[in-house]
């Protein structure tokens, strides 16, 4: 089990996401960036509302269903399975998109995956293409690998159109303009969009259907004249080499259907087995996503279907980290996910701090499992820390995975590491062996208690203390201490005769 | 050594750590819906509204077709290769009608008014159909350039349940889930009708 806990990786140990190239960490701290993102009204105005609203809408639409437990437990046992045998059904994926017709690309990392969409994009002769949500292009930075070898690829997503025209970054898997209110949309559109296509009529107003209107127009014409389409997968299906596009807009469907050249870009973990498998995610996923029985389109095809859609499939499979994720056997299960959000919006981290603050196109609870699994925990060290542990995420989880317990053994794993990598103790592991001197003697431990009462000094305004020097200030920078009592427990058990005394004497 | 070589060799030393748990996926949810066909009719009714979808239902097509067509005030349709007769034969005499044969272009799509298609099944309980292409249905574009799509769904396509519409589709078809009219949510999480998809949907259901 703790076969690379604080060590460097083993020889044959599969890399991590390589630093340099995409999405998956951020430039500061978390603490710091939420710090940010705490001062900032609006935005929590506006994460609290729509939190709060898709909160409810989930809730109504799994109560519906009597055999929820079931599903979830068939979700979680499908994507062990998938782990278990991946090489088996990764080959057997490839082997059945190729008899279909297409044509499948291996990737070890984000740059290797960029560098094959963007020779895939210039030998088919364009210097546009268009792109349906993905979190793993999202991941890869393949948009600026794109513009960098001369590319222009537009978001078809609302949202992410939103993101992509206010020069943003995404807060959110299912809604990343969750962080931006109506009137801020407008005013992005009215500015950004004539630069990039067709304008925003000048009139535009702030009522959400005008606001789609606007993007339905400015976009149509994008549809019309591609020539490439980039998308995700919400899975692939290794029995039938089917893929599938789950989505709410349509543009996932002018993607899959317009262009004369598909490539879709899929981490390996995406895959299923069995075409029966979908009755299973296709109930798990759109009701813990969108909060709906079911989201208006999913699409799903096999190859190559002559005179329908693309007559040019590629699929790319990425690995960029996931299987450093597998190979630990307390972290992997976070490769389960299937990417529905439910767990941010539960959050009540990720509710108060928004999806910046995690620094990684995976923010929430799945990201402080995720990223810093996928980048290794020296280069995300505070996800695994952005949490209170309560729970919730995991209740809605709906394939169950553990994240409070793996949010858990990833802070061991960022001690661990930081142990390895430094020969003079931190301030904590300090601490932490002043502790296990003194509760090694019952003697000790009393005193140290006692002693504790000294602290009665301070914080006597608020019955709190708020601050306190350091190194014992990084616990309560963050934090407020209670004010420590007049009598340990231990003085009260003796004083009261275990308890017994005060029961009789009142 | 090639990408693929690579990324598989690493898959087996991670599952070499410790192995992962293996054995048959239970599978104790509902396979099958027991309800009666009227009541699954009136189910999936119910839950096509829910999603903005209008529904109008009977027993004669000809006539559902004139009388929904007739009220919405189409300047062209697409009829799919394969659509019954007595569909087609409500299409009200001013709409233009247009063959997809020779196949149409997407831009000759985007100025036709709408599209009349069928279906291969159709699910009770999430209010969604499914198109895989087949006779009466055609290309995946004809149901999404236009801004208009009414799908004709017969009561023997219509299941209760989800694993019962995947057991009878062909994964080998190209396959359109469509669960209401094009939405969005991403906008304050309102859900709005229409952006890139048909914007109006109507189903007929006979019988």
């Amino acid at each position: 089990m703790s076969t690379f806990l604080g060590l460097p990786a083993p020889p044959g140990a599969p890399p991590t996401a390589p630093p340099g190239v995409g999405h998956l960490r951020g430039d500061r701290p978390f603490p710091e960036a939420a710090a940010d993102a705490l001062a900032d009204p609006q935005l929590r105005h506006n994460l609290g509302r729509a939190t709060r609203t898709i909160r409810g809408k989930r809730n109504a639409v799994v109560a519906e269903l009597p055999d929820w437990a079931e599903l979830r437990a068939a979700g979680a046992a499908i994507k062990d399975d998938v782990l278990a045998h991946l090489d088996t059904y990764l080959l057997q994926l490839e082997e059945k998109v190729t008899s279909a017709g297409g044509v499948v690309h291996w990737a070890r990392d984000a740059a290797e995956a960029n560098a094959i969409v963007l020779e895939l994009v210039l030998a088919a002769g364009a210097t546009e293409v268009v792109k349906v949500k993905s979190m793993a292009t999202q991941e890869t930075g393949l948009n600026e690998a794109l513009a960098a070898g001369g590319v222009s690829a537009w978001e078809t997503d609302l949202a992410e159109l939103i993101v992509q025209l206010g020069d943003d970054a995404p807060s959110h898997i299912l809604v990343p303009a969750i962080h931006r209110n109506r009137a801020e949309i407008r005013e992005i559109f009215l500015r950004a969009m004539g630069g990039v296509g067709r304008a925003a009529d000048p009139g535009l107003t702030d009522d959400p259907a005008a606001l789609a209107e606007a993007a339905r127009l400015h976009l149509r014409q994008k549809f019309l004249d591609a020539e490439v389409a980039i998308s995700g997968a919400n899975f692939a299906i290794a029995e039938t080499g089917t893929l599938g596009v789950v989505e709410s807009e349509g543009n996932g469907r002018m993607c899959l259907t317009l262009p004369r050249v598909l490539i879709t870009v899929m981490g390996l973990e995406k895959v299923v087995p069995t075409w029966q498998d979908l009755e299973v995610f296709l109930q798990l996923l759109p009701r813990s996503s969108t909060g709906e029985r079911m989201n208006p389109y999913t699409s799903t095809w096999t190859g190559v279907h002559p005179g329908d859609g693309p007559q040019e499939f590629h699929l790319v499979l990425l690995d960029n980290g996931r299987t450093a994720v597998l190979a630990d056997p307390q972290g992997r299960s976070a490769l389960r996910c299937i990417r529905c959000s439910a767990c941010l919006n539960v959050c009540p981290v990720y509710e108060r701090a928004g999806g910046h603050a995690y620094g990684s196109v995976y923010p929430g609870p799945i990201g402080a499992v995720l990223s810093p699994q996928l980048t290794g925990v020296a280069e995300n060290p505070s996800l695994p820390f952005a949490s209170s542990l309560c729970g919730a995420c995991y209740d809605v989880c709906p394939v169950a995975i553990d994240i409070p317990s793996m949010l858990v053994h990833l802070r061991e794993r960022v001690v661990e590491d930081k142990r390895a990598h430094s020969r003079i103790p931190t301030s904590e592991q300090a601490l932490m062996s002043a502790a296990k001197w003194t509760m090694l003697r019952p003697g000790r431990w009393a005193a140290a208690l006692r002693a504790g009462r000294a602290g009665r000094v301070l914080g006597r305004r608020r019955d709190r203390i708020g601050a306190l020097p350091p190194p014992l200030s990084a616990w309560t920078s963050t934090r407020d201490l209670p004010r420590p009592p007049e009598q340990t427990f231990r003085d009260w058990w003796v004083s009261s005769n275990g308890g017994h005394a005060e029961d009789g004497g009142t | 050594m090639s990408a693929r070589d690579d990324v598989l060799a690493r898959v087996r030393a991670a599952q070499a750590v410790e192995p992962l748990p293996d054995g048959p996926t239970p599978r104790d949810y509902r396979r099958h819906d027991d309800r009666r066909l009227p009541e699954l009719l009136d189910l999936l009714v119910e839950r096509l509204t829910d999603y903005q979808a209008t529904v109008h239902r009977g027993d004669d097509a000809t006539t559902l077709v004139r009388s929904v067509l007739g009220g919405r005030s189409l300047p062209s349709l697409v009829v799919p290769d394969g659509v019954p007769d007595a569909w087609r034969d409500g299409i009200p005499g001013g709409i233009d009608l247009l063959a997809d044969d020779p196949p149409l272009s997407a831009v000759e799509l985007d100025g036709v008014g709408g599209v009349l298609t069928g279906c291969r099944v159709a699910i009770a309980e999430t209010g969604t159909l499914v198109l895989d292409g087949g006779p009466g249905q055609g290309r995946r574009m004809l149901s999404l350039v236009p801004d208009y799509c009414l799908v004709m769904v017969t009561a023997d396509q219509v299941v209760g349940s989800v694993p019962q519409a995947v057991a009878v589709l062909d994964p080998s078809r190209p396959l359109t889930w469509v669960s209401g009219p094009s939405a969005t949510s991403d906008i304050e999480l309102n859900r709005v009708e229409g952006v890139h998809g048909p914007r109006t949907l109507d189903v007929i259901l006979l019988g």
